[in-house]
């Protein structure tokens, strides 16, 4: 079992477990959830051993990297951290509805890496840049960031959805947790999220400075990923102000994760900067 | 006029302000990443037309994050965290330093979580209990006796409150550390050729030549390719000299450069020459001399009476793989020509001798050089800012108070605590000392 076979096994298995979450919120049946959680947990296991399988054949093949080095590769460690974050809020929450809006993004993230004709699941040898140790500390913060911003922008929406809840039992926004639930679910995972966000972006940041000498160039890429912190500091900030209540807090976990996934695909394709690695 | 000052002075202490900076920064920074940065009036006149390009000038725009308007919106972001800070930081100390024995038994009784028990044991003895229960359970009991009975309290992390200010302090510190870097710092490139010496570097924003006192020869540049053609390696071997002394050796990569006397030398670039070093070796004799070969130019070795040259270069492929055709005579017959492929080494066979034919293409390496004094106050400012994250968002301030009265010869227990955070992992941890004082076998406690 080698690890493309691993890594498109777990894009089917995320499939199939958005399809079960969304299967018990839409049409209310509960008794669903319990295999949604069984079949995440495995697909994360999956997960786990296809990027694993491409570490260890990056030996094999006399390369050894750990798979962070792309498009490719980092989308399907986006996926990763999406759905152990996600599991994780599961178990604190209790709540799998959670599921339906966020294990999508997982899904989607995945489909996208090994579909996309433009991104090569080949294992490739790191250019110099990108040879120092620097790599795993500094995608691995980011993406933790990502993955929580993610969620974030999942229960965001929820928050809005909820919203048109008029209070009728039978409606399926019902099953839903309530507002103050959600919104409270939301505000800490962006605190979680900005704790990563600033540990990425300052390890961006003494990486640059160890290889190019300068912590700081307003290259794109580290431009937007200030314009995504400024973004949810405002989050942060408007929270301690009254008047700033769960539906503006949800619209900026949303407009914060656009301002995320510009960061991070938009600037390789859109823009041109130092920081092009992710685009092949 | 008082009014007025107060209301100066609130305007840059609001969280409205910071909202605002937040907003017109990111707004700010999207120009810069949409249009090109730092290049020349006539590239934006191509681009843009001639009066967007002069709109850009006036605006600053192509070096927009140095612009007087982005520079002086940092200010008044730094200016918002400043006062915003001093503002609020005293009435933070009054709730870290303040007198928790002096909380009113009223407030006690609003407080959630909440507990109330009785004991048949007198007051002192209860108080006993109380403390050590407290001390068993991880928290620092202090006592006073006060109207109607004793009231003890205890507290975890009364610090953490400053952890937000702690936030400012680092992006404070942050900048400090940029405008440090930009007032003394320096920084430049210099490309220099293989085998020579320099002493100076060009700087970045003058162009001028800025002079080193000390020496650094570049021995050698090498590049390698990985199989699949793509650079696995730019590496400058670089000694550094000090009064025509060799005072340090090192090999620098992308990764990794060299520090001396807070310069720093960074792999940036390289250039590859149409210059060639060809070694050139009479293996009956052994003895060897290395020319530096440029195509079309006719080489002597005098003192072996050879004559030699490069007749054609075939460009180097995705491997870095070039080709010389070498034209090569020793007098004796015919000469001979032959293809030396890359830097693999071909033998010659001469009526007299053989000779072997090494070559190895020049290059000139591209170092980026810089010295900041800035960066280490910026990276205390980094490690700070992620301490006081973590204090900011995932420590709390925890207070437990028990109030002790007494009451028709039994002894009242009230337990009250609170936590400016976390309030779900407080009540855990309240629950545990109300389990600890049920638990205990001298108080015997019913609930109330």
């Amino acid at each position: 079992m080698d690890s493309s076979k691993l890594l498109g096994i777990t894009t089917f298995i995320y499939m199939f477990s958005s399809v079960i979450y969304l299967i018990m919120f839409i049409f209310r049946v509960k008794k669903i959830g319990l295999l949604a959680t069984v079949v995440t947990i495995i697909g994360l296991l999956v997960n786990t051993a296809g990027i694993g399988m491409r570490w260890l054949e990056s030996y094999q093949m006399g390369i050894g990297h750990a798979p962070l080095s792309n498009m490719y590769e980092s989308l399907v460690f986006f996926s990763w951290s999406i759905v152990l974050l996600y599991i994780v809020v599961e178990f604190i929450y209790k709540n799998k509805v959670i599921g339906a809006f966020a294990v999508p993004f997982a899904f989607a993230s995945m489909a996208y890496a090994s579909l996309s004709p433009e991104f090569s699941d080949r294992i490739t040898p790191l250019v110099p840049a990108l040879q120092s140790n620097w790599l795993i500390a500094h995608v691995f913060t980011c993406f933790i960031g990502y993955a929580a911003f993610a969620v974030a922008c999942a229960t965001g929406i929820m928050y809005l959805v909820k919203l048109r809840d008029k209070g009728d039992q039978k409606s399926l926004l019902a099953t839903l947790p309530s507002l103050k639930v959600i919104d409270d679910i939301t505000h800490k995972i962006i605190l979680f999220g900005f704790i990563w966000l600033s540990a990425g972006i300052i390890s961006g940041a003494v990486w640059a400075n160890s290889a190019w000498g300068t912590y700081w160039s307003w290259d794109p890429k580290e431009t937007w990923s200030l314009i995504t912190w400024f973004i949810y500091a405002s989050a942060l900030h408007a929270r301690f102000t009254r008047g700033w209540g769960g539906k503006r807090i949800a619209w900026i976990s949303i407009i914060g994760f656009l301002a995320v996934v510009f960061t991070y695909y938009g600037v390789n394709f859109l823009l041109s900067g130092l920081h092009s690695y992710g685009a092949s | 006029m008082k009014k007025g000052k107060n209301s100066f002075w609130e305007f840059f202490a609001s969280v409205k302000l910071a909202l605002f900076c937040f907003f017109t920064l990111a707004i700010a920074s999207i120009v810069g990443t949409i249009i090109p940065q730092n290049k020349s009036q006539a590239f934006y006149i191509q681009e843009f037309g001639e009066n967007t390009a002069e709109v850009f000038r006036l605006l600053n725009i192509p070096d927009m994050y140095n612009s007087w308007w982005f520079v002086a919106l940092l200010s008044l972001f730094s200016i918002n965290l400043i006062v915003c800070s001093i503002d609020r930081l005293p009435t933070v100390w009054k709730v870290v330093a303040m007198d928790n024995l002096a909380t009113k038994v009223n407030r006690l009784e609003k407080m959630t979580p909440r507990n109330r028990f009785a004991s048949a044991k007198l007051l002192p003895e209860v108080a006993a209990e109380v403390e050590q229960t407290l001390k068993s359970a991880g928290w620092k009991p202090s006592r006073r006796e006060i109207e109607g009975g004793t009231l003890f309290f205890a507290q975890k992390t009364p610090w953490v409150r400053f952890g937000v200010y702690i936030v400012h302090l680092s992006i404070l510190v942050i900048f400090a550390g940029a405008i440090i870097g930009t007032l003394f710092g320096e920084n430049g490139s210099i490309m220099v050729r293989e085998k020579s010496v320099f002493s100076t570097y060009f700087d970045r924003h003058t162009s001028e030549k800025v002079p080193l006192d000390f020496e650094i020869r570049v021995d050698d540049f090498e590049l390698t390719y990985y199989e699949t053609g793509s650079p696995k390696e730019y590496r400058s071997d670089l000694t550094v000299f000090e009064g025509g002394r060799e005072v340090l050796q090192k090999s620098i990569v992308v990764n990794d450069p060299l520090d001396y006397k807070g310069y720093t030398f960074y792999q940036a670039s390289f250039q590859a020459h149409q210059d060639f070093w060809l070694t050139v070796q009479n293996q009956n004799t052994g003895a060897r001399e290395t020319f530096l070969a440029q195509p079309g130019v006719e080489m002597k070795w005098q003192n072996a009476g050879i004559t030699f040259g490069i007749i054609n270069l075939l460009q180097p492929d995705q491997w870095g793989r070039y080709r010389l055709k070498i034209w090569f005579s020793d007098g004796k017959g015919e000469p001979s020509v032959f293809w030396l492929d890359g830097e693999t080494v071909v033998s010659v066979e001469r009526p007299d001798a053989a000779y072997a034919f090494k070559s190895k293409q020049v290059f000139s390496t591209g170092l980026q050089v810089a010295k900041d004094p800035g960066v280490w106050p910026v990276y205390i400012g980094f490690t700070v800012m992620l301490l006081g994250l973590i204090v900011a968002f995932f420590l709390s301030h925890k207070r437990v108070w028990v109030y002790l009265s007494e009451e028709s010869s039994k002894t009242k227990l009230l337990v009250a605590g609170t936590a400016n955070k976390n309030k779900t992992g407080f009540e855990n941890m309240f629950e545990a000392l109300i389990e600890k004082l049920e638990e205990n076998e001298t108080l015997k406690l019913s609930k109330e």
